[in-house]
């Protein structure tokens, strides 16, 4: 079964990595790439992105003639989307074992930034036993 | 011979004689494949001695021949993947009778032509420069559907259905197969040249996701560009652009460290650049000067000589490269010349004039939603002194651009910089 890991970038500003000292930066960096190398070693990443800066970000509409009408940009304080990770694992509980990993990811000091990870189940089509 | 062709009279067999090796040399400039040829010859010239005393002999008997040997042709191209993708696609655009039209005129069209028009239906001007890009890896480059998807990072259901609406978009513009005139081909010739660049650009700075340097479609823009410099060796700019990408890639190995993170010329270990890259770049560029005509990639092509030849930035004949940018805006007064000649400026006479030249940019809508703009003045601010101001633009670029990699190098740098206490020092 595949689950969406979304990671929200906190609130209180956007890239707030931005002004971390260098080695901690360097640090979370390089967590993220062992991080993607390691699940898709162990066969268990499905896809994976990270987003741009939300400083571009759009709220789009369709208006009358159904002609996009678009809204941004947004209160620094509101949370984002950074990225996301989707992951095929035999069970809820791999999942979570898997967001927890990437919720400690190190933060400023090395500390573990314990931030957020909303863990959704990504739909599938009929399950077999009802294929006509 | 004579065994296998007992009811053709004397005339007749002299007559089959003579064509056999015409048919056989346009068979080759069409398919180079010798082996492959001689015995779709062979089977055409057989099929002739059985068929010509009972039917008569047809009125162009070097199209008739020439007709079954490419029928003979077509199945064992089958059996050879790389060839049948290719052939499959031609095939697949051209109307049932045009094809045998097509294959029995041997006289007006020939090999090189035939894949030249094959570059140009790739870059019909109705397709999207996706869809161009696509195509052309697909039929001129001979990739399979499944490694240009995972090139671009789209599913391969999504790129096979981009292939598909691009063949039907050609097919519905009328233009399955051009049989184009040499002034055609120059008009034409732009648009090539351009996606070329593109599938260059996209394997050595991709637009987005993770991997900074995708190999497969570097190599493969290189392969095209020399395909296409032997079609057109007189051509200068297809010189240009081929000297342009050997140089460039050159750097391929020093470009990126470990991690895949970005690391810029100046910091650049030059040993690692690829010596015998750079002589092949260079003796092209040369040839292509040779022929003068001047144009926007020769001109981008000796800029990245200059840059190869050097052994730093400091050493670097930045004068001469300003000069160059002077003269591609000439050719070119587009956005990223005009960004390309501040920075030339800004080595040359210091990095007040290249920020003076930025602000005339700073309008421009090309930048309005591009990290660029910010990347280059971030650099120059910091050059020029101002610490704070350089830390705030490439933070700014950093939020704007959409590479990874170079996300996070303009955020470390404006990390070290901030930790670097003292502003740095103008040269």
């Amino acid at each position: 079964m595949k689950y969406m890991l979304m990671m929200n970038t906190p609130g209180g500003g956007p890239y707030q990595i931005a002004s971390w000292p260098a080695e901690d930066l360097k640090a979370h960096i390089a967590f993220m790439m062992g991080f993607g190398k390691k699940l898709s070693a162990a066969g268990e990443l499905a896809g994976a992105e990270g987003l741009s800066g939300p400083d571009q970000a759009k709220l789009v509409r369709a208006g009358a003639n159904g002609e996009p009408i678009t809204d941004g940009v947004f209160p620094e304080s509101k949370e984002f989307l950074a990225g996301y990770w989707i992951v095929d694992v035999d069970t809820p509980e791999r999942a979570y074992a898997i967001a927890a990993e990437a919720s400690a990811a190190p933060g400023p000091g090395g500390k573990p930034l314990n931030m957020s990870i909303e863990v959704r189940q990504v739909m599938t089509g009929p399950p077999a036993e009802w294929m006509p | 011979m004579d065994a296998v062709i007992p009811r053709l009279d004397n005339s007749a067999q002299d007559r089959l004689r003579d064509l056999a090796p015409q048919v056989l040399s346009v068979l080759l400039r069409r398919y180079r494949d010798f082996g492959g040829c001689e015995d779709a010859a062979q089977e055409a010239l057989i099929a002739a001695a059985t068929q010509w005393p009972t039917q008569g002999m047809p009125d162009n008997p070097k199209g008739w021949l020439i007709t079954v040997a490419t029928r003979r042709l077509t199945d064992q191209i089958r059996s050879d993947t790389a060839r049948r993708l290719r052939e499959q696609l031609v095939v697949s655009l051209v109307p049932a009778d045009q094809q045998i039209a097509l294959a029995a005129d041997a006289a007006g069209i020939n090999e090189r032509d035939e894949t030249l028009d094959l570059y140009f239906m790739c870059c019909h001007s109705a397709l999207s420069a996706a869809s161009q890009v696509a195509l052309t890896l697909r039929a001129v480059g001979g990739l399979t559907t499944g490694e240009i998807a995972r090139a671009f990072f789209v599913p391969e259901a999504t790129m096979a259905q981009r292939l598909t609406r691009a063949k039907q978009t050609i097919r519905s513009a009328g233009a399955a197969f051009p049989e184009l005139t040499p002034s055609d081909r120059a008009v034409r010739l732009p648009a090539v040249l351009r996606v070329i660049y593109l599938i260059f650009n996209e394997g050595y700075t991709p637009s987005g996701g993770d991997q900074l340097y995708r190999i497969d479609l570097s190599s493969e823009a290189i392969r095209v560009a020399r395909l296409l410099s032997q079609l057109l060796p007189e051509d200068p700019e297809v010189g240009g652009l081929l000297a342009l990408i050997l140089l460039t890639d050159a750097r391929r190995a020093a470009r990126t460290g470990p991690n895949g993170e970005l690391i810029p010329l100046d910091e650049q270990v030059r040993s690692l650049w690829d010596q015998r890259r750079i002589a092949e770049g260079r003796q092209v560029l040369q040839r292509a000067l040779a022929r003068g005509a001047t144009g926007a990639y020769q001109i981008q092509a000796a800029v990245a000589a200059l840059h190869d030849e050097a052994s730093s930035t400091h050493d670097t004949d930045w004068g001469q490269i300003l000069a160059l940018y002077e003269l591609l805006l000439r050719f070119e007064d587009s956005p990223m010349a005009r960004l390309s000649h501040a920075i030339a400026l800004a080595m040359v006479d210091g990095p007040a004039a290249g920020l003076q030249a930025l602000d005339g940019l700073a309008g421009d809508p090309h930048f309005a939603t591009s990290h660029r703009l910010d990347a280059v003045r971030a650099h120059l601010l910091e050059r020029a002194g101002n610490r704070d101001e350089a830390i705030r633009h490439y933070r700014r670029a950093a939020q704007r651009t959409a590479s990874t990699p170079e996300r996070n190098y303009l955020l470390l740098h404006a990390a070290r910089l901030n930790e670097s206490g003292s502003s740095a020092a103008a040269p």
